[in-house]
């Protein structure tokens, strides 16, 4: 603010305010329905978790299996041409803990995001899940989660999946030696 | 690249940052939009075109907001646009004023931009969901802090940059905002490393006081021409350059830890300012700042030193109100508050003052003839840089 300024309009109300009432204030829910479609990549992609596959699409221009697939590269500008099979191990390129709920309500279990790059991806080429069987503390999951972790899918049943990416439940460490290659 | 017209700044205005403000946002604008039209010395029917910059419809409820809050800027029967580019929607706003004056299409342009995220029950947190893939995040049950809660985790695995670290830009914002009268109550203050670090995790490494709250307000700048500039004004601060650029919303396909965005929007300003040394040219920066590691992430990108290095420039009290870089000696959207499109006008506005010698308690301390307004938005994908001068 310039020291010209002497006045600064804005005045302040609290959430007690609201709460007794002293701000008119008004409700309104929004009731939107969507149905929204999945377009040619993601259609693939989901019937692949159906069948425990995680498919990427490859562009002969760049010579990039990407994950989510899309069917343009949006690099070289042109179509991608086939589907790979990548797997469904890979490695940690970051996490956090959250103890936010998308309403930003507290949650006292923590979460444990990730970016988790898939082996037969190009590199770099990560997709966003969760972590599991990573502890229940944040101590706990620090100690055991690091960058470059390898994780393998922990997938639904067979039956129960439903061609989301909810049917993969997590992605849990891989323990030992070779692991993120075999498991 | 071509244009007509050099474009100053001429006066600029900002409302306190206040939570649930009395105000609605129409009357935001408008306080806003009087005072910057008052500090230029000019009157509303003086003005030839209006800007608004304001972020997502659904904070407020209202849609089209654009449209909605035209009455509060001025921007009634005048040529009128809006402009919105998530957080980066407010220093785009003085980007897109620039070119409309610039254009030569416009000799004055008011350019204002506003956030009331407070009406949101219980929290705009929840509106922001939609800006993830409805198809392969949302099901995970996501919020807005995840994206950026993996970016800094990223950043600091790469760098091997300590949380303490980054944790200082909170002290030294939340400092500097205690000069700021409109600073939003609560959020600036004298706090310890241990004390932003201590404070509850939200998303780990995100702690509540590494994250600017929600808060309403509004600001305004008054651009003109070159003529009206030398005209109306004894100390124009002119528009030196500007610089915009989006990167992809396959954000988990990127390097999180580098902003390239930003390096390509500050380059694009540099070549237009002439500024082939940033380190050396700008004197003063306002970096954008919603999370702490964001401004080291900012300055990085903006080219102001090394892929890593910005933490060790803090470190050493470079970037402090009276370090040889003065970083966000507005306090910013750390000690200021966060009202996403009023937050980038403002950090234009600050360097404004800045420039002019206004900033009063604020005011850093080495001379200043060049500085940087910043700000980021969307899936951590747009950039927008505005280098001002005298």
């Amino acid at each position: 603010m310039s020291v010209h300024i002497r006045e600064y309009p804005g005045v302040p109300l609290r959430d007690r305010d609201l709460q007794e009432g002293r701000v008119l204030a008004t409700e309104w829910r929004v009731k939107a329905q969507y149905a929204w479609d999945t377009g040619a990549a993601l259609s693939r992609f989901f019937r692949g978790l159906k069948e425990g596959k995680i498919y990427g699409r490859w562009c002969p221009g760049c010579n990039r299996v990407m994950v989510p697939p899309r069917m343009f590269c949006e690099w070289c500008f042109r179509p991608t041409v086939r589907w790979v099979a990548v797997r469904d191990t890979g490695r940690v390129n970051t996490f956090s803990v959250s103890y936010v709920n998308w309403d930003a309500s507290r949650s006292s279990v923590p979460r444990v995001p990730a970016v988790i790059e898939l082996d037969g991806a190009s590199p770099g080429m990560g997709i966003m899940h969760l972590l599991g069987e990573v502890g229940d503390t944040l101590e706990e999951i620090l100690r055991r989660v690091r960058v470059g972790m390898p994780v393998r899918a922990v997938w639904k049943p067979p039956t129960e999946r439903q061609g989301a990416i909810t049917d993969i439940l997590y992605f849990a460490p891989v323990e030992g030696p070779g692991g993120g290659e075999n498991g | 690249m071509g244009y007509q017209n050099k474009v100053a700044v001429v006066g600029a205005g900002l409302t306190r940052f206040v939570r649930r403000a009395q105000e609605t946002g129409k009357e935001l604008c408008f306080e806003a939009a009087r005072m910057a039209l008052d500090a230029a010395g000019l009157r509303p029917r003086d003005i030839e075109a209006v800007v608004m910059g304001t972020a997502p419809d659904v904070f407020d409820g209202v849609h089209m907001k654009g449209e909605y809050l035209a009455d509060g800027a001025g921007g009634f029967r005048k040529p009128y646009m809006r402009s919105f580019v998530g957080g980066g929607s407010g220093v785009f706003a003085a980007i897109h004023g620039w070119y409309h004056v610039a254009s030569g299409h416009f000799d004055t342009v008011l350019v204002v931009a506003e956030e009331k995220m407070s009406s949101c029950l219980p929290h705009p947190q929840a509106a922001f969901n939609g800006i993830y893939d409805q198809f392969l995040e949302r099901p995970l049950g996501v919020n807005l802090l995840w994206i950026f809660a993996l970016e800094m985790n990223r950043y600091m695995q790469v760098h091997k940059i300590p949380l303490e670290t980054i944790a200082l830009v909170s002290v030294k914002n939340k400092r500097n905002g205690l000069d700021h009268p409109c600073a939003q109550e609560g959020i600036p203050g004298n706090y310890t490393v241990e004390e932003i670090v201590g404070s509850e995790v939200m998303v780990w490494p995100v702690t509540r006081l590494m994250v600017s709250p929600v808060t309403d307000a509004a600001a305004a700048i008054v651009m003109v021409s070159e003529r009206v500039a030398k005209r109306i004004s004894d100390r124009p601060v002119w528009v030196k350059g500007v610089g915009w650029h989006l990167d992809t919303s396959y954000w988990t396909n990127r390097d999180l830890y580098y902003p390239k965005y930003v390096e390509y929007a500050a380059r694009m300003a540099y070549d237009m300012a002439g500024i082939t040394n940033p380190r050396r040219e700008i004197d003063v920066v306002e970096a954008y700042d919603p999370f702490a590691y964001k401004e080291l992430h900012h300055m990085e990108g903006l080219l102001l030193c090394d892929k890593g290095e910005a933490p060790r420039l803090l470190e050493r009290g470079i970037t402090a109100r009276n370090g040889e870089l003065p970083v966000c000696p507005s306090g910013g959207l750390l000690g200021v508050g966060n009202p996403i499109a009023a937050a980038g006008l403002m950090k234009v506005a600050e360097i404004f003052w800045q420039l002019r010698g206004e900033a009063g308690a604020r005011q850093v301390s080495r001379p200043v003839r060049t500085g940087l307004a910043q700000a980021w938005g969307d899936l951590m994908q747009v950039g927008t840089v505005v280098v001002l001068g005298v």
